[in-house]
């Protein structure tokens, strides 16, 4: 074989290892139309973020028949909307059949969920702490840092933190946007559009001294200036996300 | 070095030509040597509203093109003598102005001047980036209605984050308010922002409160800053607004409506 190593010779490569943060999507089951109408309107809530980005099937919520799992038409679907799918996290021996039939990786089960039942009932802040600081799957050892903004984010502006949570001590106004994979906190009014859990973290959540915000966001359910008109307007709240609804409760009943 | 102040606002026929002409008469009348340029390139206006539009053999993009010397397009004002238009081309497109072009005229000026007002045209285009590149400080004119005070916001944004200053990580571009077309009666009826509305959604320091008047219109069309109407209540204002500028403390006036205590006294005697 070759003995380029040996001849002092650079190899074409080295391996390293490196870790990366991934959308991770939970599939509960599987129709490819519906499934394409939903990232349709995931992805007009914030078209940029999800241009070509590295997405991850999770299977552990999956209640649908083995058979319905049509990993092919689920890659050229996410393909079409320019996201793709590179790997299957969880599932059982014969979904990760299928999944290496479509020549997708193969990723372990959340480390998370399996510690989970040795702990004696998380509560419900610890577990969205775990949940918005790994998004994905890839063990961190560290939640990532949140992104701080002390000046005003102005119309035409637009805040991202990609990883963690979004602080602004500042306001936020009309025409300005800001986004965060984990939470946003403002400390000032919040004039403009807020989207937390960019990525699916619908444990995330959006806390404000002042609500006055044209749209608020979390893991894709949003709610529009004119629905938050008569809960906390134009006072200090939070809004989280349950069972599918966005929640707001003023901060001093919290 | 000249301090380089930029009179901008996004939204257009808020006054800015009006206050451009108004804060280079007002400082220049204040013994400092002051040019007003106008980027408004395609609408030229401030040589009307500085009367001296029959006087304009060079322009702005003449200079800046090389076709002409700084000296032969500068225009000496006839009232003041320590100020200095530079007309803007009334046929070139705002695309003559490069990046360029603008910094070799400005660095010339900054040799012998010692404000440089730049007038902005309307919007968020090249034109308005330009006027708004190389400024120390800004007064960002705003009339007391939303759409104005979202543009405003828009336009301060546009500074923090394209100014030469924020290229550069140098200190900001100091932000003003001038409020202009105030009108208190409408403000007391709700038609109008007021003052403390305009300030907390923009949250940067007042300059001044221009009331709406007649006087500013006719000073217009005669082609006289209104500055130099002394008498008047905006005349008065922006000569207050110059003085701030300047860092002299005045206290702000023309805010509370006049015909009030007339009104009021007359329903209390009633």
């Amino acid at each position: 074989m070759s003995d380029t190593a040996a001849s002092g010779l650079k190899q074409s490569f080295q391996l390293k290892s490196a870790s990366v943060s991934l959308t991770a999507l939970e599939l509960y089951y599987f129709d490819n139309d519906e499934f394409e109408a939903n990232l349709r309107d995931k992805i007009s809530q914030a078209p940029g973020f999800f241009k070509d980005i590295p997405l991850v099937i999770s299977l552990e919520k999956y209640e649908g028949l083995d058979s319905e799992l049509d990993f092919f038409k689920m890659i050229g679907t996410c393909r079409r909307h320019n996201i793709h799918v590179i790997g299957v996290r969880a599932g059982n021996d014969d979904q990760r059949r299928l999944a290496r039939g479509a020549s997708l990786a193969l990723f372990p089960g959340s480390s998370l969920r399996e510690q989970a039942p040795a702990r004696a009932q998380p509560d419900e802040a610890t577990k969205s702490e775990a949940e918005t600081s790994s998004p994905a799957d890839v063990p961190t050892s560290e939640p990532a840092p949140a992104k701080i903004i002390s000046q005003t984010v102005r119309s035409g502006q637009q805040v991202y933190a990609p990883e963690g949570d979004l602080i602004i001590l500042a306001p936020v106004q009309a025409g300005a946007e800001v986004l965060a994979a984990g939470n946003i906190h403002v400390y000032g009014p919040l004039r403009g559009r807020a989207l937390a859990g960019i990525h699916g973290a619908e444990t995330a959540r959006v806390f404000c001294q002042s609500l006055e915000a044209e749209l608020v966001s979390i893991a894709g359910h949003y709610k529009i200036s004119e629905d938050l008109q008569d809960n906390g307007w134009k006072s200090a709240v939070q809004i989280q996300l349950r069972d599918d609804l966005l929640v707001v409760t003023p901060l001093d009943k919290a | 070095m000249a301090r380089i102040i930029v009179v901008t606002s996004g939204k257009g026929g808020v006054g800015k030509t009006t206050t451009s002409a108004s804060i280079s008469t007002g400082l220049a009348k204040r013994g400092h040597k002051t040019v007003v340029i106008d980027f408004d390139v395609g609408l030229r206006n401030l040589d009307l509203i500085m009367n001296c539009e029959r006087r304009v053999v060079y322009d702005f993009v003449n200079v800046i093109q090389g076709e002409a010397t700084l000296n032969q397009a500068l225009i000496k004002d006839k009232r003041v003598d320590t100020l200095f238009i530079l007309p803007a081309s009334q046929t070139r497109e705002k695309e003559a102005l490069t990046k360029d072009g603008v910094e070799k005229v400005i660095n010339e000026l900054s040799e012998t001047f010692d404000y440089i007002v730049c007038d902005s045209p309307a919007g968020i285009e090249h034109g308005a980036l330009m006027a708004l590149y190389y400024a120390d400080e800004a007064i960002v004119v705003t009339n007391p209605e939303v759409s104005s005070v979202r543009d405003s916001d828009r336009i301060l944004g546009i500074l923090q984050s394209k100014s030469r200053r924020a290229e550069m990580g140098q200190d900001p571009v100091k932000e003003h308010l001038l409020l202009t077309r105030y009108n208190p009666d409408r403000v007391e009826r709700g038609e109008m922002l007021s003052v403390t509305d305009v300030e907390e959604i923009l949250a940067i320091p007042l300059l001044g409160v221009i009331p709406e008047s007649q006087v500013v219109l006719n000073a217009s069309n005669q082609g006289l800053p209104v500055i130099l109407e002394d008498q008047s209540d905006a005349g008065q204002a922006y000569d207050d607004a110059v003085a701030r500028l300047l860092g002299e403390e005045r206290e702000h006036r023309f805010m509370t409506s006049q015909k009030k205590g007339f009104f009021s006294r007359m329903f209390k005697g009633g």
